[in-house]
């Protein structure tokens, strides 16, 4: 059975918060994870739960709450696809070409240059806000982390691609593999187009292999540093020559004229190898698969991977073949998962703060660029990674400026009114009726009982409320004597909320 | 390229600058650079204009600056006359330009290219430490004020690193006041939870140097000469209060932007260099009354130059080298380095004469005392400050 709830669901729901919480635990299954357990695990797996979220989980047994949560995981997009993702290369890089043209002809024209729409950046705008919505209103929550996760480890960006239906459709192989298979996933990504672009597959040829993507296969997607030498970075880059793309859609295109049919020497390894060899023999060695359940581990579990821990999950994980369900499921059942001293032991990323507090509060945000101008504020733009070893995140995500940018961002969502300001004036929300403007203008700490919190709230017991906004005891002290729009205020501008 | 060349230009070169351990003396105050990002690649050939070389005419038939508005330096090249609020401090010897500042293999992304600078890392090498903060990699630096950055712009990354404590603000008020609204939280414990730790330990940065900063700010002296541009202007006029309130920061950071001229230049950049003088002159006044002049290093700094042929629409194209300013009241003024030649260049560009990271390890050195070359073989100083 799938998961499929409504975002809605801290505002709207028939069953008050109170009636929720003093629900007694043991009352749907024999051992009830309880509320607080609950919250933590979709902490972890989805973004800012909701207390309808949580309590239908509360309920089961720890086991078959996680089972639940990987039950049948979405596949694809509830989002419909940009209109231009079938749009060719050479379609978009011409109509550019033109766009420029037009620009450089208008010069300081402002009223001339205003109309002109340069769609490479249009379209990357257009699939930044388009993954923004799928993130807000996806049932499964944790396929969309496991998306981000991908995106994350095999980096491409918008900044060097410069086409957007390319990485439309990379979002697309990593939401279809997101649970699925690494093994799948690993030999896709070594003929996708967008990937193909970022890391110069398409130059790699026979005659001149480029060892950008060999590289990065080796230290950041597979090995990890330390565990190769530069030699076989080298037979890499020979093997997957001739991968390249048509230039006129952009699709994968292979080339065997320009590949290196040689023989090779890699890991201790002889053979005219081709590029799925390589694959293969990456994916026999043990490293691989440690590579990539720490980084799931420091993404799910903790700040402090225990090595003893990873090497057992990466044996299961490469025996049983790469399937990714069952190691997650693996990660969510480890003691240091549950450990209640893990609560509050990872730090929110930009998209855990802005799309968890969005969606917590059910904010209707039409237009999604304010949004991806507040990620960008946080230093996390999605398609648009700092560089090929992606975001650093963990600690790095807190420093002096973007705590007080979180700060600010969450007091702006508080008080206010719209979200569309937030981003810094949008012409186009000016002209929209009053009744499509986001959020209407009022603010959260006098809401009280009533309206965008909803007949939820009123009357519930303020502990109640910071049991499920915050995974730990608040830093700055709450006063639960105020009334319950002023307590979420204060619980979203602790400390405390930074956690997860 | 001769690593040599740069040497023709400088004069003498010190190589073994004596190392002025300027931390060792905690009573004297940091010097304090003064980073000004030029954003989105400024032209520098239009900039230091090569006057007399008729290669330029060519390659700069319509943008060029003509003849009789190039404030000439020397028989070969001049100030654009948009610079020339900045004859006073030339003239007083104080004004040093380094001519033909790039780096090897150059990369012509925005993105990519600052970074390369802002890291003073290799063309092909990616850091994620800004090279203030790794050039006091194994030094102590003063405690004194809880802060040893501002950064009075968007973009951060030459600060930030661990040996660092860096605050980003666009103005003080609202640093304060939002500093404010997170009151130190007097000792929660962690309880051994490294994100906690994390976010306690940022709490109480950014408590600490708020803290530091209104104490001093608060009553502290104002700028004797008014700042015009509404936002250069602005970011000059908190660098001049934090230095004259004696934050012992060793860097601020500030921007000017849109510098990245593809089409119908010359309006665009003549207005940018005419802000960029006129503030500069007008800090420098402030400074020189304050008699902070003598502690404060100016350097200018762009992710690259533009191509030196111009394009068809009156602009021109990312580029390479390009002339860049160091200002202040311990500079050697003058010409430094090799303007690169026009007879010579490579792909269209021009060829650096001076790493980038060659002036930075040179200002690292004299004005904080500490020392790396970045990685450069063969490092050189430039004969830069007194």
């Amino acid at each position: 059975m799938t998961v499929r709830l409504d975002r809605r669901g801290f505002l709207g729901g028939a069953v008050s918060l109170s009636a929720i919480l003093s629900m007694p635990w043991t009352a749907r299954a024999a051992q009830a994870i309880g509320f607080d357990e609950a919250r933590h695990l979709l902490s972890r797996a989805s973004f800012g739960a909701t207390p309808a979220e949580i309590q239908s989980c509360a309920g089961l047994d720890y086991s078959e709450a996680v089972d639940r949560l990987l039950a049948s995981p979405r596949r694809e997009a509830l989002t419909p696809a940009p209109r231009w993702v079938n749009e060719g290369l050479k379609a978009v890089r011409e109509a550019q070409r033109d766009a420029v043209e037009k620009l450089r002809a208008a010069g300081n024209d402002k009223n001339q240059a205003a109309g002109i729409v340069r769609p490479i950046q249009e379209q990357g705008r257009e699939l930044r806000n388009w993954w923004v919505e799928e993130m807000l209103v996806t049932d499964q929550p944790l396929v969309e982390r496991m998306t981000l996760f991908w995106h994350n480890h095999f980096t491409s960006s918008l900044q060097k691609v410069r086409f957007a239906p390319a990485l439309y459709f990379q979002n697309a192989l990593f939401r279809r593999e997101a649970l699925g298979n690494f093994a799948s996933l690993l030999k896709a990504v070594a003929r996708d187009p967008a990937m193909l672009i970022y890391l110069d597959g398409v130059r790699s040829v026979a005659r001149q292999p480029n060892e950008n993507f060999g590289r990065e296969l080796l230290e950041l997607f597979t090995l990890g540093e330390g565990h190769y030498s530069e030699a076989d970075i080298k037979a890499a880059a020979r093997a997957f020559t001739g991968r390249s793309i048509d230039p006129a859609t952009g699709s994968f295109a292979e080339h065997v004229q320009q590949h290196d049919g040689g023989e090779k020497t890699f890991l201790g390894q002889t053979g005219r190898f081709d590029g799925d060899d390589i694959i293969a023999i990456l994916l026999r060695d043990p490293h691989t698969a440690e590579t990539v359940v720490r980084k799931l581990w420091l993404e799910f579990v903790s700040l402090t991977p225990d090595p003893a821990e990873i090497t057992r999950l990466a044996a299961v994980f490469r025996t049983g073949g790469y399937e990714i369900k069952p190691l997650m499921r693996a990660m969510f059942l480890l003691p240091a998962f549950r450990d209640p001293a893990n609560r509050g032991g990872l730090i929110k990323s930009p998209v855990d703060l802005i799309v968890g507090t969005v969606r917590l509060l059910g904010l209707p945000v039409p237009e999604k660029t304010g949004l991806v101008r507040m990620l960008q504020g946080l230093g996390q733009v999605p398609f648009d990674p700092p560089n090929v070893k992606g975001w650093a995140g963990g600690e790095s995500w807190i420093s002096s400026y973007t705590l007080l940018l979180r700060q600010q961002f969450l007091r702006r969502m508080i008080e206010a009114t719209t979200v569309s300001s937030m981003g810094g004036g949008n012409a186009m929300m000016q002209q929209m009726p009053p009744e499509q403007r986001p959020v209407e203008g009022r603010s959260l700490r006098d809401a009280g009982g009533e309206a965008k919190l909803g007949p939820t709230l009123s009357g519930v017991d303020p502990t109640a409320l910071l049991r499920t906004l915050l995974p730990r005891a608040p830093i700055d002290g709450v006063e639960v004597a105020a009334p319950p729009g002023a307590v979420v205020a204060q619980a979203l501008l602790d400390s405390a909320y930074q956690l997860k | 390229m001769d690593r040599r060349c740069f040497l023709l230009g400088a004069g003498a070169v010190s190589v073994a600058l004596a190392s002025r351990a300027a931390f060792a003396d905690q009573a004297s105050p940091p010097r304090v650079m003064l980073l000004v990002e030029l954003k989105g690649g400024n032209d520098g050939m239009n900039t230091l204009v090569p006057y007399a070389d008729a290669a330029y005419r060519e390659l700069r038939p319509s943008i060029g600056v003509a003849r009789d508005k190039v404030i000439q330096l020397d028989e070969r090249v001049g100030l654009n006359q948009k610079l020339e609020p900045l004859m006073e401090s030339w003239k007083a010897r104080d004004f040093a330009i380094v001519q033909g500042v790039g780096y090897p293999y150059p990369n012509r992304s925005h993105f990519r290219s600052i970074e390369i600078w802002d890291t003073a890392s290799a063309s092909n090498q990616t850091l994620s430490e800004g090279w203030v903060a790794r050039a006091f990699k194994g030094s102590t630096l003063g405690k004194g004020a809880g802060v040893d950055s501002i950064v009075i712009d968007t973009n951060a990354l030459p600060v930030t690193g661990p040996e660092l404590r860096t605050i980003v603000m666009q103005d003080a008020e609202n640093f304060l006041r939002a500093a404010q609204g997170m009151k130190d939280t007097g000792g929660v414990p962690d309880g051994g939870n490294p994100a906690l730790r994390r976010l306690l330990g940022v709490r109480h940065e950014v408590n600490a140097a708020a803290a530091g900063l209104r104490e001093r700010l608060q009553d502290g002296p104002a700028p004797a000469y008014a700042y015009q541009d509404p936002v250069f202007g602005r970011q000059l006029d908190l660098a001049t209060r934090i230095v004259m309130a004696r934050v012992p920061v060793v860097a601020i950071k500030v921007a000017l932007g849109g510098f990245d001229t593809h089409a119908n230049q010359v309006p665009t950049q003549e207005r940018l260099l005419g802000v960029l003088a006129a503030e500069l002159a007008v800090l420098r006044r402030n400074l020189i009354a304050a008699d902070q002049w003598k502690n404060v290093t100016v350097l200018t700094y762009s992710e690259f130059g533009r191509r030196a042929r111009q394009n068809a629409s009156g602009g021109t194209d990312h580029g390479t080298a390009a002339p860049h300013f160091v200002m202040g009241g311990r500079v050697k003024g003058g010409l430094h380095a090799a303007y690169p030649s026009l007879a010579d260049l490579q792909d269209g560009d021009m060829r650096y004469s001076v790493d980038f990271r060659t002036v930075f390890s040179t200002l690292a050195q004299g004005s904080w005392g500490v020392r790396n070359d970045f990685g450069v073989r063969q490092p050189q100083r430039l004969d830069l400050l007194a």
